[in-house]
């Protein structure tokens, strides 16, 4: 990691990665909807519907994960000063929101017909929910403060206080009783999913987070250069107003 | 302890003595509960089975009307530099101000809740439990705008921003508080486990945010 306190190193690393990654990414997705679509059987209940959960699944994952990397960033902030822990923290908000959605969104379409309803209030989609709103409230915080150091720690600062939700939203279908179903995919005693869905779900699991660490890359690159373009207009003002006194 | 004691006592006379605050966050109260029943329908039987969760989020909508001042006039007139470089730990001062909060805002509130039930046909046998819950449960609202007041020290519209953050992380207590009350309406679960977990997320946040909220400070102040 201290090779990579360097920006400068950290562009260049990023830059090598990037068309490779893509590459994965891309070709990730092409097998796992062809798996997911295609091969996959319907299920014996769901039927077609449980398609879904090869889109809902790795999303709902990544939300989680994506505030759980925000969170250890934000000690890389508050405790490391890891000059690149800000732009990490700040560009992993605005995909880890996205992913939230599309799992709420996703989730409440197979509520529909599964459950006969769009929308319940059981433990673990209120605690999602909670997740997106702290997600808005993150980047609400980020857009008020103008200075970025400042923006940066009060931010990691929110996002440690927020991180208590993410076991919560593990946890919620075990500890209460809900229409949720409860973990079935990594659980004691193996997964309740038949081999021929579990497959599928792995392989678009996998593609999803490349997808995520690819966004990530890149919006953490235009982040540094934007700062840098900031910092250049700054020192072009300052010498203007030099010149002109 | 005579410091932080001194403390105290000054921001709560302030609150009372800058007149003002303390009757806008219960007139808010008022004025939220007074107009739901107008927006559902005078349906007494369904006024007295909601009136906990209307109690409940007016109360934390009141108590953050407030919550943007726990630490702005002291930001503003320089004694939270004062207050930074004393004798009392920062965690110490942003606990305290919460406390201050609490006993200026929570209190009252919770205190005017039973009242306001009697708009909603709330069952006059469970103003007490009402208010015990409010009265363990508004600690935890107090410290965690501490929290919020802290992050948003000195920015445009912070009120709104506050609100923004801070909600969120009022959902325990409001599922908590609501919950028992309601199980004491309704039946046949008992009230008090969710009481007791109230009192837990109470008591936690009064350890916890605090140091969050001096963390907020320290980095608003630098």
């Amino acid at each position: 990691m201290p090779s990579l306190a360097n920006p400068t190193r950290f562009l260049d690393l990023v830059g090598r990665i990037v068309p490779w990654l893509a590459l994965a990414t891309a070709a990730l997705f092409g097998v796992g909807l062809y798996l997911a679509l295609y091969v996959a059987p319907p299920d014996y209940q769901q039927g077609e519907t449980v398609r879904i959960m090869f889109i809902h699944v790795p999303a709902a994952w990544l939300a989680m994960f994506g505030y759980t990397l925000i969170a250890i960033a934000s000690l890389g902030t508050l405790i490391w000063r890891h000059p690149l822990a800000d732009v990490a923290a700040k560009t992993a908000v605005p995909i880890g929101a996205t992913f939230t959605f599309i799992a709420l969104v996703t989730g409440s379409l197979w509520g529909k017909p599964m459950w006969g309803t769009y929308w319940v209030w059981d433990a673990r989609l209120t605690s999602v929910l909670v997740l997106f709103l702290l997600y808005l409230g993150l980047m609400a915080l980020w857009q008020a403060i103008d200075e970025p150091g400042r923006a940066g720690r009060a931010a990691a600062i929110l996002a440690l206080v927020g991180a208590i939700n993410v076991p919560i939203i593990k946890f919620s279908v075990d500890w209460w009783n809900t229409l949720h179903q409860p973990a079935s995919v990594f659980r004691a005693g193996g997964s309740t999913i038949d081999p021929s869905l579990l497959t599928p779900l792995f392989v678009m699991a996998v593609a999803f987070t490349l997808l995520f660490v690819l966004l990530h890359l890149l919006a953490m690159r235009a982040e540094i250069l934007r700062r840098r373009v900031r910092a250049m207009q700054q020192s072009q003002v300052e010498h203007a107003t030099v010149a002109g006194a | 302890m005579k410091p932080a004691l001194a403390l105290l006592r000054r921001d709560i006379s302030l609150a009372f003595r800058e007149g003002g605050a303390i009757g806008t966050a219960l007139g808010f109260y008022l004025m939220v509960v007074a107009i739901t029943p107008l927006g559902l329908g005078p349906d007494l039987n369904l006024l007295s089975r909601i009136a906990p969760g209307i109690l409940w989020v007016a109360l934390l909508l009141a108590a953050l009307l407030s919550a943007d001042r726990i630490f702005h006039n002291d930001y503003e007139d320089g004694t939270l530099d004062v207050l930074a470089t004393g004798p009392l730990p920062l965690p110490l001062v942003a606990a305290i101000k919460s406390l201050a909060h609490w006993i200026t805002t929570g209190v009252p509130l919770a205190l005017l809740a039973p009242v306001l039930g009697l708009l909603l046909n709330l069952p006059v046998e469970t103003s007490p439990l009402l208010v015990l819950t409010m009265l363990v449960g508004t600690p935890a609202v107090s410290f965690i705008a501490a929290i919020g007041a802290s992050l948003t020290l000195g920015l445009r519209r912070s009120g709104m921003l506050l609100a923004l953050l801070v909600l969120p992380l009022y959902v325990p207590v409001l599922i908590f508080g609501v919950g028992s009350v309601s199980a004491a309406i309704t039946g046949p679960a008992s009230p008090w486990p969710p009481l007791l977990m109230l009192t837990a997320f109470s008591l936690a946040s009064i350890v916890l945010a605090p140091l969050a909220a001096a963390a907020g400070l320290r980095n608003a102040m630098r």
